[in-house]
């Protein structure tokens, strides 16, 4: 085809990304940043990769953007049916069998890679679900380009039984990780954390990034088009009107 | 560079893998180890391969993490369907029947090779082997995944027929730990589950406490010393 001779496809909107997601004392931590690329270029600055899927439950995408988008909705619409039929909180397991038996139907062709976490009657979960639909349970999880970045910082300060505090730190100080040493990722720091029967969306709980170049004067514009004259003169009264040829029109 | 950075972390889950099923007097022991990668980044360095089919059978994964995970879901969920209609335990060889079944009818979309092993009070202690394309073999030892080339040799001087329990389990640890020691694409820690009359229990080797082989050295600065060393300075020494 075409791209054989040298003519690239238009790319998705896709996420290069940071995202991770721990366990801790009592709960569980989301984390991600905001950068979206289409390409090499930034197409949003400051976007949410944090999905809602149930009240107890939140999950991380990273891949092409419509698709954790549609992906996420989708299933947290089966979820809140699945509630009202059963008159229940959701579970974690509930929401991971249905996003990997949806992403194992495609294939691998819906580019969603998932940090799904959240805390319900059997205590927290965190779960990592890949592309193909394969899915690992793990203390703590990273995923996107800025997936080995963010490794590193919990391979080496991860342990058992965090506080809140240290929690939200570290899950902070792995999102940096990948803000600054993956060019795919980058901006602010969202986190989520998810304890139960509460939950804390903290939307750009950290701005390492703030816009360096906005004028401290502010911005002036110039004035706009000036009005001289209201007055209307019709043409008529300036010339005569000579019709010239043609038959006049009959009914 | 022609390759992209990012090749790796995007690439298809899968488990290189080394697993293995060995009968002995009594009952099966199934063996694994615990590393699943993308190319060549390691995604989960302590999965576990060993997954619960039913009280009495359990199943060692091998190739793509999602299609065995797909498999074992719905070979589950078939068994428990099967137990409750039977009203007893479902046998191994209906569980290693079943996986031969999607194995081998959807042998064109599966990357997939399993060991289904477990015990019944009709036939005691089995092992089955499921290669890619869906045949079953019924073998008194199997192993499996990428690590398994490096043991046929030693599976066929070191097995013996009528292995008490204690001799078959550290036979697996043996065979999976040389496996993790010559193939990349195995590693972490190794995994065992013992099934017999008796019920089933899990055991776990953690990868510092492993046998040394050829031109090992012992564990050394390694990254437990660093997090229990009192400041934890990893570029220090």
């Amino acid at each position: 085809m075409l791209t054989k001779k040298g003519l690239k496809s238009p790319g998705y909107l896709k996420t290069g990304t940071t995202i991770v997601g721990l366990i801790f004392e009592n709960g569980v931590i989301l984390g991600a940043d905001t950068r979206a690329t289409e390409g090499p270029i930034v197409a949003d600055k400051n976007c949410e990769k944090i999905h809602y899927m149930a009240p107890n439950i939140y999950c991380c995408g990273a891949g092409t953007a419509a698709d954790t988008e549609a992906v996420t909705d989708n299933i947290s619409s089966q979820l809140k049916l699945h509630r009202y039929h059963t008159g229940r909180e959701s579970r974690v397991v509930t929401a991971l069998t249905l996003l990997k038996s949806h992403l194992f139907r495609y294939q691998g062709h819906v580019s969603a890679a998932l940090v799904l976490g959240g805390v319900d009657v059997t205590g927290p979960h965190l779960h990592t679900i890949y592309p193909h639909g394969s899915t690992d349970t793990l203390p703590f999880a990273t995923m996107g380009s800025g997936s080995l970045a963010a490794m590193a910082i919990f391979e080496s300060e991860y342990r058992e039984g965090l506080t809140r505090d240290e929690g939200v730190n570290l899950v902070t100080k792995a999102i940096c990780s990948g803000i600054f040493n993956d060019l795919g990722s980058g901006s602010n720091v969202d986190v989520c954390v998810i304890e139960k029967g509460k939950k804390e969306y903290l939307r750009n709980h950290l701005t390492p990034n703030p816009r360096t170049y906005i004028s401290s004067k502010g911005y002036t514009f110039s004035k706009k088009t000036e009005v001289l004259l209201t007055k209307i003169t019709p043409l008529k009264e300036l010339v005569d009107v000579v019709q010239v040829g043609g038959d006049a029109m009959e009914e | 560079m022609d390759r992209d950075a990012t090749a790796d972390v995007n690439a298809p889950h899968s488990m290189g893998t080394t697993i293995i099923g060995v009968t002995y007097n009594g009952g099966v022991i199934l063996g694994a180890d615990s590393r699943t990668s993308t190319g060549l980044y390691v995604a989960n360095r302590a999965s576990d391969k060993i997954t619960q089919l039913t009280d009495n059978v359990y199943i060692c994964r091998s190739g793509s993490a999602a299609d065995s995970q797909i498999v074992s879901d719905y070979v589950r969920y078939f068994l428990h369907q099967h137990t409750i209609q039977l009203g007893q335990p479902a046998t191994v060889k209906v569980a290693a029947n079943l996986v031969r079944l999607l194995s081998y009818n959807n042998k064109n979309m599966l990357q997939t090779g399993v060991i289904v092993g477990g015990w019944d009070k009709y036939e005691g202690g089995k092992i089955y082997g499921i290669p890619l394309g869906g045949t079953i073999l019924e073998q008194p030892f199997a192993i499996g995944g990428s690590g398994s080339s490096y043991l046929y040799g030693f599976f066929d001087q070191a097995w013996k027929e009528g292995m008490t329990k204690d001799e078959a389990e550290q036979l697996v640890v043996k065979a999976v730990s040389l496996a993790i020691a010559r193939d990349g694409a195995s590693g972490g820690v190794v995994r065992t589950v013992t099934i017999n009359s008796e019920g089933v229990t899990r055991n776990f080797y953690p990868g510092d406490q492993l046998p040394l082989w050829h031109d090992e050295v012992e564990a050394h600065n390694s990254l437990l010393d660093i997090l229990n060393a009192s400041n934890p300075e990893p570029m220090s020494t």
